[in-house]
C-alpha cells in the first residue's frame, strides 16, 4: 500500500461507513449482525497478522486479548448510562479505547515473559495465556462468572465496525510499511541478522504483541456491544484458531489477503446457515435436502479448510511465490 | 498425609493417561516438527471404538473381565492406528514439503472434522461407556483407597511405555525413526523409507492415544465427541513441558500435569483446574525455555 | 589515541572445548586488520565474541574504553560495530531497498510513536531515509536492483548488499566474515577495491576474516593469525608470510624445512 494514498483510503472508508450506517438502518438485524461480524473479524485478523504474519511469532491466544477488551468495555458502558447519541458515542469510544488499553497491558504481560520462547513453545504458551484469561473470567463473579455478562447497550453499528476496521488496517499496514516497521519483518526473516544490525528482536516482539493486543481489545469491545451477551467460553481456544486460520489463509503478512480471508471465513458459516434456513421460508418447504446443511455446516467448513490447504497451501490470496529457503519439513 | 497420598494416586492415574496421549504428540513432533492438533481427537475416537467394539467382544468373551477389556483395548488401538494412517496419508503427506504452518492448519481442519463429524455421526449427547473391568472393588492399604481401575490404568500405561521404549531403542523400525527424527534427508539418502517410518509413527501414536481413550473411559465412563479437546490440549502441554520431541519428557510431563491438576482440584479449587496445566507450563518454560528434558537448540551464526 | 576495540585475555569455552584462549587484540580507528588461520581456528568465534552473540568465559572487551560485556548484539551494533555473515543472512523476504532501509531506524528514537501516529515528522523522516538509502545503494552500484527481492541478486551482489546493509548502521568498526567466499577471480578483484574504498571514504576500521591469502595479503595493513584458539602471530603481511610458526600451522610442516607461504 502506498503511504501517501493510505490516508485517502482511510477517510474514504470512514465516510463510506458513516453512509452505510445511515442507510443501513433499514437492513434486517441479522444481515446487519453478519456485516458487523465481518468488521470485527477484520480488526482481529489484521491485528493478529502483525504478530503472526509480519513478526513471525505464533500466537494462539488472540481471543484472550479480545476477551479482556470485551469485558472491560462492557463493564464501563454498563456502569454509565448516557443519553443522547453524541454522549453515548463518546462513552462508547472511551469504553472501546479503555478496553484496548487493558488488552494492551495483557499483551505486555504475555509478551515480556514469552520472548525467550520460539515457535511451538511460544504458540502453546500464548494458548495457555488465553485459556488462563478464560478461566479467570469464569471465576470472576463481578462479571457474571461462567453464567455470562449481559451488556446493556447495543452501541455497535455499521459505522463503528467500518471505522475501526479501517483504522486498524491503516495503522497496522502503515506501521509495517514504515522504516521502523521493517524491523518486524527483519525479525521474522532472520533474528540473528536483525540483532546484528541493531534491531532488538525483544523490543519488536513486545511491540507487536502490545499493538496487536490493543486492536484485539477494540474488537472485543465491538463484539460485546454487538452480541450484548458475553460468556468466557466464547473466547476459548477455538475462537483464537478461527482468527489464526484467517491469517494463514490470507497469506501470512499479506494485509489485503488477510482482509479478504476475514470476510470470506465470516461469511462462509453464515452463508451455510442461511442456505439451510431457506428451507424454512414459505414456499420452499419442498427443498428438504437442504436441511442437512444445518447439521453438517461445521463439517463442510472443516473439509473446506483441509481442501484449501491441500490446494493452495501458500494462502488463498497469495499469488507471489513465497521467497526464501525451501523447507524440507 | 493419607489425603495427600490419595490425591497422588488419583493424579498418577490421570497423569499416565495424559502421558500416553503426550507420547503421540511428541513422537510426531520429533519426526515431522509438526504439532498434530488432531491427536486429541484420536483419543476420543479410541474411546468410541471401545464403545462400539465392546458388545461384539462380549459375544465371544466374558465381559466385564480383564481379558475382554484387553481385547477391546487392542481392537480400539488397531482401529485408531488405521485411522491415523489414513489421516497421515491423505491430509498430511501431500503437504510434507510445504511450510509447517500449512500442515498445522490442516491438522486443525482434521480436528474440527473429527469433532463435528463425530457429533453428526455418533450424536452429540454423552454416551455411557460399558463396564469393561469387573469391580474387584477397592483396596484399603493403610487408609489409602486404591481403585482397581486405577491400578489397571497405571499398570497398562507402564507396560506400554516399556514397549514403546523397546520399539524405539531396540528395533530396526525404531532406529529408522530415530534416524528420520535426526535428519530426514540424510536418513532417506541412507536408504530409510521415510514415508513408511512416518506412517508407522502416526500409527503408533494413534494407537497410544486410543489406548489412553479407552483407559480414560474406563475411569470416567461418559464419552462424547468433544471429549478429546481438553485432554488433548493438556497432553500437548505435557509434551511441551517435558521438552517436545523427547519421549521420557512427554511421560514425565504427563505425570506432572496429572498430579498437579488433581492436587489443585483437591486442595485449592476445582474451578481453576483447567488453568493449572497452563500455569505450570508457563512457569517451567520461563525457567527452562526448551522444556524439562528438551535439548537447547542454538542457532548457528 | 584511544583504541577503538580492545580484547584483553579473552577466553571462551564451550563445555570442555576452549574455542578461543587468552586472546589480546587491539584495533585502532581506520585500521584494516585481517584475522586468518586454518579451519576451526576460532575466527568466527572471535566475531561472535565481539558482536555479543557469545559472552567471554573470562577476559575483557571494550570499545573506546567502555566495556562491551553483558551487552546484547543489537546494543553493540548501536555502539558502532557492524558485521556481515559467512553464510549470507539477508532479510530474504524484502527488497534490496528495504534490506538497507530496515536498519535505519537505529539512528532515531521514539520511531514507533511516529510510525503509529504518522504526522508530518514521520513523512519528513521517511523521505530523508529514502534518499539516504538510495545514495548508499548507488554508491555501491546496487541502485539498479533497488526494488528486486534481495534473494534474486547474484551471489557477489548479495555479499555486497550485506556490506551496504552493515554500513547503513553507521559503524566505526566493520567486521567482514569471509567476504570472498564463493567469489570468482574478477569478483575478488572488485572486492579488494571495495574494501579499501570503504575504509577510505567511510573512515572506519575493518576487521576481516578470510581464507583467500592473496586478498588478505593485498588489502590488510596488519594480520593476526589464530590457530586452535590461540594467537600465533601478529604483524605486517610481509612478516606473517615469512613467520615459520604460521607456515607450520598452515602446512603442518616442520618450521625449519618450510618455505615461505605460497600465496
Amino acid at each position: 500500500m502506498n503511504i501517501v494514498h493510505a490516508k485517502t483510503w482511510l477517510v474514504g472508508t470512514l465516510l463510506f461507513g458513516a453512509l452505510a450506517c445511515f442507510w443501513g438502518g433499514h437492513l434486517a438485524p441479522y444481515p446487519l449482525f453478519v456485516v458487523c461480524n465481518i468488521g470485527i473479524s477484520i480488526v482481529m485478523a489484521v491485528s493478529l497478522n502483525l504478530i503472526n504474519g509480519h513478526t513471525g511469532q505464533f500466537s494462539l491466544g488472540h481471543a484472550g486479548f479480545m476477551a479482556v477488551g470485551a469485558y472491560v468495555s462492557a463493564v464501563i458502558t454498563n456502569h454509565y448510562n448516557e443519553s443522547g447519541p453524541v454522549l453515548a458515542g463518546l462513552e462508547f469510544a472511551a469504553a472501546l479505547v479503555a478496553g484496548g488499553f487493558a488488552a494492551a497491558v495483557a499483551g505486555l504481560l504475555v509478551g515480556i515473559p514469552t520472548l525467550r520462547l520460539k515457535g511451538d513453545y511460544l504458540a502453546i504458551v500464548t494458548l495457555g495465556f488465553g485459556e488462563i484469561i478464560r478461566v479467570i473470567l469464569q471465576n470472576m463473579d463481578a462479571v457474571g462468572g461462567a453464567r455470562g455478562l449481559s451488556v446493556i447497550h447495543g452501541y455497535t453499528n455499521l459505522f463503528w465496525c467500518f471505522a475501526l476496521a479501517a483504522i486498524t488496517v491503516y495503522v497496522v499496514a502503515g506501521l509495517v510499511q514504515s522504516t521502523y516497521g521493517r524491523g518486524f519483518i527483519a525479525v521474522r526473516d532472520d533474528e540473528i541478522a536483525a540483532s546484528a544490525m541493531g534491531i532488538s528482536p525483544t523490543r519488536y516482539k513486545v511491540t507487536a504483541f502490545v499493538v496487536g493486543a490493543f486492536f484485539a481489545g477494540l474488537a472485543g469491545g465491538l463484539y460485546a456491544h454487538s452480541t450484548q451477551f458475553l460468556t468466557p467460553n466464547g473466547f476459548g481456544f477455538m475462537t483464537s484458531i478461527t482468527y489464526v486460520v484467517m491469517v494463514i489463509l490470507g497469506g501470512m503478512g499479506n494485509t489485503a489477503g488477510v482482509i479478504l480471508a476475514a470476510i470470506l471465513l465470516t461469511l462462509l458459516p453464515e452463508g451455510l446457515r442461511m442456505a439451510a434456513d431457506v428451507e424454512r421460508l414459505p414456499g420452499v418447504a419442498a427443498v428438504r435436502p437442504l436441511a442437512w446443511l444445518v447439521n453438517t455446516r461445521m463439517i463442510l467448513y472443516s473439509l473446506l479448510l483441509i481442501l484449501l490447504m491441500l490446494t493452495r497451501p501458500q494462502g488463498l490470496f497469495s499469488f507471489r511465490r513465497q521467497p526464501g529457503k525451501p523447507s524440507l519439513h | 498425609m493419607i489425603e495427600f497420598l490419595q490425591q497422588l494416586t488419583n493424579g498418577l492415574a490421570l497423569g499416565s493417561i495424559l502421558a500416553l496421549v503426550a507420547l503421540g504428540y511428541t513422537m510426531v513432533y520429533g519426526i515431522l516438527r509438526f504439532i498434530n492438533f488432531a491427536h486429541g481427537d484420536l483419543f476420543m475416537l479410541g474411546a468410541f471404538a471401545g464403545y462400539y467394539v465392546a458388545p461384539w467382544v462380549a459375544r465371544a468373551l466374558p465381559l466385564p473381565s480383564l481379558s475382554g477389556a484387553l481385547v477391546v483395548l487392542a481392537v480400539s488401538m488397531l482401529v485408531c492406528a488405521i485411522i491415523g494412517l489414513l489421516i497421515e496419508r491423505f491430509a498430511y503427506r501431500p503437504l510434507r514439503n510445504q511450510p509447517r504452518l500449512t500442515m498445522l492448519i490442516t491438522a486443525i481442519g482434521v480436528s474440527l472434522f473429527l469433532e463435528n463429524g463425530g457429533q453428526w455421526l455418533l450424536g452429540a449427547a454423552p454416551k455411557r461407556f460399558p463396564l469393561l473391568l469387573p469391580a474387584w472393588g477397592q483396596w484399603k492399604i493403610a487408609g489409602l483407597t486404591m481403585n482397581s481401575n486405577q491400578c489397571v490404568v497405571i499398570l497398562v500405561t507402564t507396560l506400554m511405555l516399556l514397549a514403546l521404549r523397546f520399539i524405539v531403542l531396540n528395533t530396526r523400525m525404531g532406529r529408522a525413526m530415530r534416524a528420520v527424527a535426526c535428519n530426514p534427508d540424510a536418513a532417506a539418502l541412507m536408504g530409510v523409507d521415510t514415508n513408511r517410518v512416518i506412517a508407522f509413527t502416526f500409527a503408533l501414536g494413534s494407537a497410544l492415544a486410543a489406548a489412553a481413550g479407552v483407559l480414560f473411559a474406563i475411569n470416567y465412563p461418559s464419552i462424547d465427541p468433544l471429549m478429546g479437546i481438553l485432554p488433548g490440549l493438556k497432553a500437548f502441554v505435557a509434551a511441551v513441558l517435558g521438552g517436545i520431541g523427547n519421549l521420557p519428557g512427554a511421560a514425565l510431563g504427563g505425570l506432572i500435569i496429572g498430579i498437579t491438576e488433581t492436587m489443585v482440584a483437591g486442595y485449592i479449587s476445582s474451578t481453576y483446574k483447567d488453568a493449572i496445566a497452563f500455569a505450570v507450563l508457563i512457569i517451567i518454560l520461563l525457567v527452562r525455555p526448551s522444556g524439562l528434558l528438551g535439548k537447547r537448540e542454538n542457532d548457528k551464526v | 589515541m584511544k583504541p577503538l576495540l580492545k580484547l584483553e585475555h579473552c577466553t571462551i569455552r564451550f563445555g570442555g572445548l576452549t574455542a578461543v584462549s587468552d586472546l589480546d587484540l587491539t584495533i585502532h580507528h581506520g585500521d584494516l586488520v585481517g584475522l586468518i588461520g586454518p579451519n576451526g581456528a576460532g575466527k568466527t568465534t572471535v566475531f561472535n565474541l565481539i558482536t555479543g552473540v557469545y559472552q567471554p568465559s573470562s577476559g575483557q572487551l571494550s570499545m573506546e574504553d567502555r566495556p562491551l560485556s553483558g551487552l546484547y548484539p543489537h546494543q553493540i551494533t548501536a555502539r558502532g560495530v557492524a558485521r556481515t555473515f559467512q553464510n549470507i543472512r539477508l532479510f530474504h523476504s524484502m527488497t534490496v531497498f528495504d534490506n538497507v532501509r530496515a536498519v535505519f531506524h537505529l539512528h532515531r528514537h521514539g520511531d514507533v510513536r511516529h510510525a503509529l501516529w504518522r504526522g508530518t515528522t514521520f513523512f519528513r523522516r521517511e523521505s530523508q531515509i529514502t534518499s539516504r538509502v538510495n545514495e548508499l545503494l548507488d554508491l555501491f552500484h546496487l541502485g539498479g536492483f533497488r526494488d528486486q527481492p534481495a534473494t534474486s541478486l547474484s551471489y557477489g551482489d548479495q555479499r555486497r548488499l550485506e556490506i551496504v546493509r552493515a554500513l547503513a548502521t553507521q559503524p566505526k568498526l566493520l567486521l567482514l566474515d569471509e567476504p570472498a567466499a564463493g567469489m570468482n577471480a574478477t569478483e575478488k578483484l572488485e572486492l579488494n577495491r571495495l574494501i579499501r574504498h570503504i575504509r577510505d571514504s567511510f573512515s572506519i576500521a575493518i576487521l576481516l576474516v578470510e581464507h583467500d591469502m592473496q586478498l588478505v595479503m593485498d588489502v590488510c595493513d596488519r594480520l593476526v593469525v589464530l590457530d586452535h584458539g590461540v594467537k600465533l602471530a601478529e604483524g605486517s603481511p610481509l612478516a606473517i608470510r615469512h613467520n615459520p610458526a604460521v607456515i607450520a600451522a598452515y602446512l603442518g610442516q616442520d618450521p625449519s624445512t618450510a618455505s615461505t607461504l605460497n600465496t
